[in-house]
C-alpha cells in the first residue's frame, strides 16, 4: 500500500466504524433503554407487555402484603391518578414501605399487573432515586403530587 | 492551625501551577533557557505542598476537628480510625483534593525522573500538567474548599455513609485515582509533543512507561472496585453498568487503546497522529467521568454532592481542556509527518483493529451514559441499564478477544495470513475442542453470549501463551512475559464472567432457625438470629452452617447491619470461596413470624473475574519494569564503555 493513501484509509475505516457504532447504538437503546412511567402514563399510553421500564411512584397504604413463600411482594403503585398493581419477588430494600416512593424496574405481564425485578427506594434522606425527587404524599388524601 | 496551614499549602501550590505554567510560556518562546532551568524544581515543590495539604486534611480527619466543615458533615468521633482516614477522600472536596495531589505528585515525577524526552518537549509538557492542574485547583479553591471551618463547631459529625464504611475504602478510590488521574500525565505528553512538534518514535518510547503506569493502577483500581461493589452491595452482581463505573471503564478503554497503539508508535514509528489523539481522549474521559460524577447530575452511591454550580463548574473546565486539546491537535496535526506504512497482514494491523473496536465500545458505553441526561433535556426520563451495555459490549468484545489471541502471533510490518494462520492452529483446535465440551455438557442451558464466552476464553488463554512457544524461556525478554501474562489474564477474567453468567445458582427463601436450604449440592442450616454490635452499627446475625455433598460444615455469618449516623441499614453478604467458586449469602427481612429471608447464590469460578483483573495489571507490571530495567542497563553499560 502507498503511504500516502494509508492515512486515508484509516481515516475512512475508522469513519465506517464510527457510523456502525452510532446505528448499534441507535437500534439498542431503541429496544433496550427503560423509559421512565408513573402510574398515570401506564393508563394514558399504554405499556406493551414483557417491555422493560421503571415504573416509579408511592406504595399506596394497606395494599402491601406478602406471600405465603415469605419472599414474594404484592403492592400497589400509585401517583395519585392512576394505580397499578405490581409483584416483586426478593428482598426488598429497607426503606421500601407503604406510602414511601419506589421506583420498580420490571414489566407488564399479560395480566397488567407489574412484575418488578429490581426495587429502588429511597436509601436515606442523601440518596434517593433520580425520579422521585419532589414527589410528595399527602398522608390524610393519600394523593401524591409532584412538587418542586 | 492546620486547616489554615492546608489552605495555604494549597494556595501556594496553585500559585506555583502558575509559576510553572508562565516559566515554560515565556522560556520556551523566548528561549531562555535560565528560565526553563526553574520549571523542575517549582514542579517538584508544588507536588510537596498538594501533598502537604493533602497530609492536614488526613490529620483533620484523624482528629476529628469538628470546627471543619467538611469534617463536621462527613466523619464522627465514633468511628474506627480507618474510616477516619478513608474518610478523608469519601466526600466530594477530600477526593477533589486528593485529584489535585495525585496531579501535582504526578507532575513532581515527570520532573524528577523523566530523562528520555527531548527537554524542549519535557517542559513543554511540564507547562501541559501545570496548566490541567490550574483548573482544578481554582475549583477546589473557590468552589470546593476543603478546609472551610464552622463557627461554633460541631458538636459531632454526621458520620459517613455506611455504604462506604468497608477497608475497601482505603484501597480502591485512591488507586483508582492514581491511575484515573495519572493519565492526565499521557495528556501533558501530548500537548506537550503537539506544542515542540515531536511527534516520533522516541517520544512515544518516554511516554510509555508513564501510561503503563497509570493503566495498571487504573485495572487494580477497577478491579478492586469491581470485587467491593460484589461483596458490599450484597446483590450478588460484580458490574452493574452504573454511570460511576462507566466513568472509570471509559478511561481505562481509552488507555488500553493508547498503551497498544504507543506501542506502534515506539516500535514502528506508525499511528503518530491517532496516539497524540488517544492521549487526549484517555484523560478527557477521565475527567467527563468526574464531571458525570462530581456533579451530581447522575444519582449513585458515588454522587456525594448535588450542586449545580459546581457541575458547570466542572463543565467549563472540560469545555476549555478538551476544547483546548482538540483545537491545538487541529492545528498541529498538519506538522505530524506521515508515520511509517506497513502491510495489510502485520501485527500494525492487528493493533489498529484493537484500537477501532476498544474505541467503538468506548463510544457505545458513552453514548449509553450520555443517553438520559439527552433524553431529559426533552422532557423524557429514560434510563440505560445493563440490558443495553451487555447487548453491545459482550459481542465486541469477543471479537476483540479474538483479535488478542492473533495479533502476537503477527510479525511486525508484513507477514503472510498462511503463516498466520499456521501459528493459530493450536488455539483454534482447543477453541473447537472446547465448542464441542461447553455443547456436550450445556448445550441449550446457557445463553449464546456465556457460550461463545467460555469457548473464546479457552483458545485465547492458549493463544496468549503461544507467543512462549519454541522460545528459551530464560532469555524471553521481562516485557514479552507481561503481555503474555496480561493477554492471559484477559481470558481468565473472561472465563469468569462467563461461568458466573452461565452456571450460577440462585435460591431465595424465607426461613425458620432449623431449617435448610438447598442450592447446587450446597445444604444450608439456619441455626439462630442474633443481635450483635460493633463500634458504630447494630446488627442481626444469620448464624449459618453450611456443607457441601456432606462434607464438613462450615460456619456462614451474613449480617443486616444499622447504622444510626446517618441513619442506614446495609447487608452484610457472607462468603465462601473454594477454588472452584463462591458461596455467597444475603440476610433478609423478617418476612412473618419467626421466618427469614435467605438469598443464596453459587457463583462457579466466579473468583477468576479479578483473579484476571490482577493478572492483567501485574502483566503491566512485568511490562514497566521489563522496559525499565533494559533502559537502566543500558545507561549502566554505556557507562562502564565510557569509564
Amino acid at each position: 500500500m502507498k503511504a500516502k493513501h494509508q492515512r486515508l484509509v484509516l481515516a475512512l475505516v475508522a469513519l465506517f466504524a464510527l457510523i456502525g457504532a452510532g446505528l448499534l447504538a441507535a437500534s439498542a437503546l431503541r429496544d433496550e433503554a427503560a423509559y421512565f412511567y408513573a402510574p398515570a402514563d401506564v393508563r394514558a399510553k399504554g405499556v406493551e407487555e414483557g417491555k422493560a421500564i421503571r415504573l416509579g411512584g408511592m406504595v399506596v397504604k394497606g395494599s402491601l402484603k406478602r406471600a405465603a413463600d415469605g419472599v414474594t411482594l404484592h403492592f400497589d403503585v400509585t401517583d395519585g391518578k392512576a394505580t397499578v398493581p405490581a409483584v416483586f419477588k426478593g428482598i426488598a430494600p429497607d426503606l421500601f414501605k407503604e406510602g414511601s416512593g419506589v421506583v420498580a424496574e420490571g414489566a407488564f405481564d399479560g395480566a397488567g399487573t407489574f412484575v418488578a425485578t429490581n426495587l429502588l427506594a429511597k436509601h436515606d434522606e442523601r440518596y434517593m432515586p433520580r425520579e422521585l425527587e419532589g414527589l410528595q404524599y399527602n398522608e390524610t388524601t393519600h394523593e401524591m403530587k409532584a412538587g418542586q | 492551625m492546620i486547616a489554615e496551614a492546608g489552605l495555604v499549602a494549597l494556595w501556594l501550590a496553585a500559585a506555583l501551577a502558575f509559576l510553572q505554567l508562565g516559566l515554560v510560556a515565556f522560556g520556551l518562546a523566548g528561549k531562555k533557557s535560565e528560565l526553563l532551568e526553574a520549571v523542575r524544581p517549582v514542579a517538584v515543590a508544588q507536588g510537596a505542598l498538594t501533598t502537604i495539604a493533602f497530609t492536614a486534611l488526613i490529620a483533620l480527619f484523624m482528629r476529628s476537628d469538628m470546627s471543619v466543615l467538611l469534617v463536621a458533615n462527613n466523619s464522627h468521633s465514633m468511628k474506627p480510625w480507618l474510616y477516619k482516614f478513608a474518610g478523608t477522600w469519601g466526600n466530594h472536596e477530600g477526593s477533589m483534593l486528593l485529584w489535585v495531589t495525585v496531579m501535582g505528585v504526578a507532575g513532581a515525577a515527570v520532573a524528577l525522573f523523566e530523562r528520555a524526552l527531548r527537554r524542549d518537549t519535557h517542559m513543554a509538557t511540564l507547562g501541559g500538567q501545570a496548566a490541567i492542574s490550574l483548573g482544578f485547583y481554582a475549583f477546589l479553591l473557590f468552589a470546593s474548599n476543603p478546609f472551610a471551618r464552622i463557627n461554633p463547631p460541631a458538636a459531632d459529625g454526621q458520620g459517613l455513609n455506611p455504604l462506604l464504611q468497608d477497608p475497601g475504602l482505603a484501597f480502591h478510590p485512591p488507586t483508582l485515582y492514581l491511575g484515573y488521574v495519572g493519565l492526565s500525565v499521557a495528556f501533558s505528553f501530548a500537548i506537550g509533543a503537539l506544542l515542540t512538534r515531536q511527534v516520533d518514535a522516541s517520544f512515544a518510547r518516554a511516554m510509555r512507561p508513564w501510561v503503563l503506569a497509570a493503566w495498571i493502577l487504573l485495572t487494580l483500581g477497577i478491579t478492586a472496585g469491581s470485587y467491593w461493589a460484589y461483596y458490599e452491595l450484597g446483590w450478588g452482581g460484580w458490574w452493574f453498568w452504573d454511570p460511576v463505573e462507566n466513568a472509570s471503564l471509559m478511561p481505562w478503554l481509552a488507555a488500553t487503546a493508547l498503551l497498544h497503539s504507543v506501542t506502534v508508535l515506539a516500535t514502528r514509528d506508525a499511528l503518530r497522529a491517532w496516539t497524540v489523539m488517544l492521549a487526549v481522549i484517555a484523560f478527557s474521559m477521565s475527567m467527563v467521568g468526574t464531571f458525570l460524577v462530581r456533579s451530581g447530575i447522575l444519582t449513585s452511591v458515588h454522587a456525594f454532592a448535588v450542586d449545580p454550580e459546581r457541575g458547570s463548574f466542572i463543565l467549563v473546565l472540560l469545555g476549555i481542556y478538551i476544547g483546548g486539546a482538540l483545537a491545538l491537535f487541529g492545528w498541529r496535526v498538519g506538522a505530524v509527518r506521515e508515520g511509517a506504512p506497513f502491510e495489510l497482514v502485520s501485527r500494525e494491523t492487528m493493533l489498529v483493529v484493537n484500537n477501532l473496536l476498544l474505541s467503538v465500545i468506548l463510544g457505545l458505553v458513552l453514548i449509553g451514559t450520555l443517553y438520559p441526561l439527552l433524553t431529559e433535556a426533552f422532557g423524557h426520563k429514560v434510563s440505560v441499564g445493563a440490558p443495553y451495555f451487555d447487548r453491545i459490549a459482550g459481542p465486541i468484545a469477543l471479537i476483540l478477544m479474538i483479535v488478542m489471541a492473533a495479533g502476537p502471533l503477527t510479525r511486525w510490518r508484513r507477514d503472510n495470513l498462511a503463516e498466520v494462520g499456521r501459528r493459530l492452529i493450536v488455539p483454534a483446535v482447543i477453541a473447537m475442542i472446547a465448542f464441542a465440551a461447553v455443547a456436550i455438557l450445556a448445550w441449550g442451558r446457557i445463553g449464546v453470549l456465556p457460550f461463545l464466552g467460555l469457548v473464546i476464553a479457552l483458545a485465547v488463554a492458549a493463544g496468549s501463551v503461544a507467543p512462549l512457544w519454541k522460545r528459551n524461556l530464560r532469555r524471553t525478554p521481562l516485557f514479552t512475559w507481561g503481555m503474555v501474562v496480561a493477554h492471559l489474564g484477559c481470558a481468565v477474567s473472561l472465563a469468569g464472567m462467563a461461568c458466573d453468567s452461565a452456571f450460577t445458582v440462585e435460591k431465595l427463601a424465607a426461613v425458620r432457625p432449623g431449617d435448610v436450604v438447598e442450592a447446587a449440592g450446597w445444604k444450608l442450616r439456619l441455626t439462630r438470629i442474633v443481635p450483635i454490635a460493633g463500634d458504630n452499627w447494630t446488627a442481626l446475625q444469620a448464624d449459618m452452617e453450611a456443607s457441601r455433598n456432606g462434607g464438613p460444615p462450615v460456619m456462614l455469618h451474613p449480617q443486616s447491619r444499622f447504622f444510626p449516623s446517618p441513619p442506614t441499614t446495609t447487608t452484610e453478604a457472607a462468603l465462601l470461596t473454594r477454588w472452584n467458586g463462591q458461596l455467597y449469602v444475603v440476610l433478609g427481612q423478617e418476612a412473618d413470624q419467626g421466618r427469614w429471608q435467605l438469598r443464596v447464590w453459587w457463583k462457579p469460578f466466579v473468583t477468576l473475574i479479578w483473579f484476571g483483573g490482577a493478572l492483567v495489571a501485574l502483566g503491566g507490571a512485568l511490562a514497566l519494569v521489563g522496559r525499565e530495567r533494559r533502559g537502566w542497563l543500558l545507561k549502566w553499560r554505556g557507562k562502564a564503555a565510557v569509564a
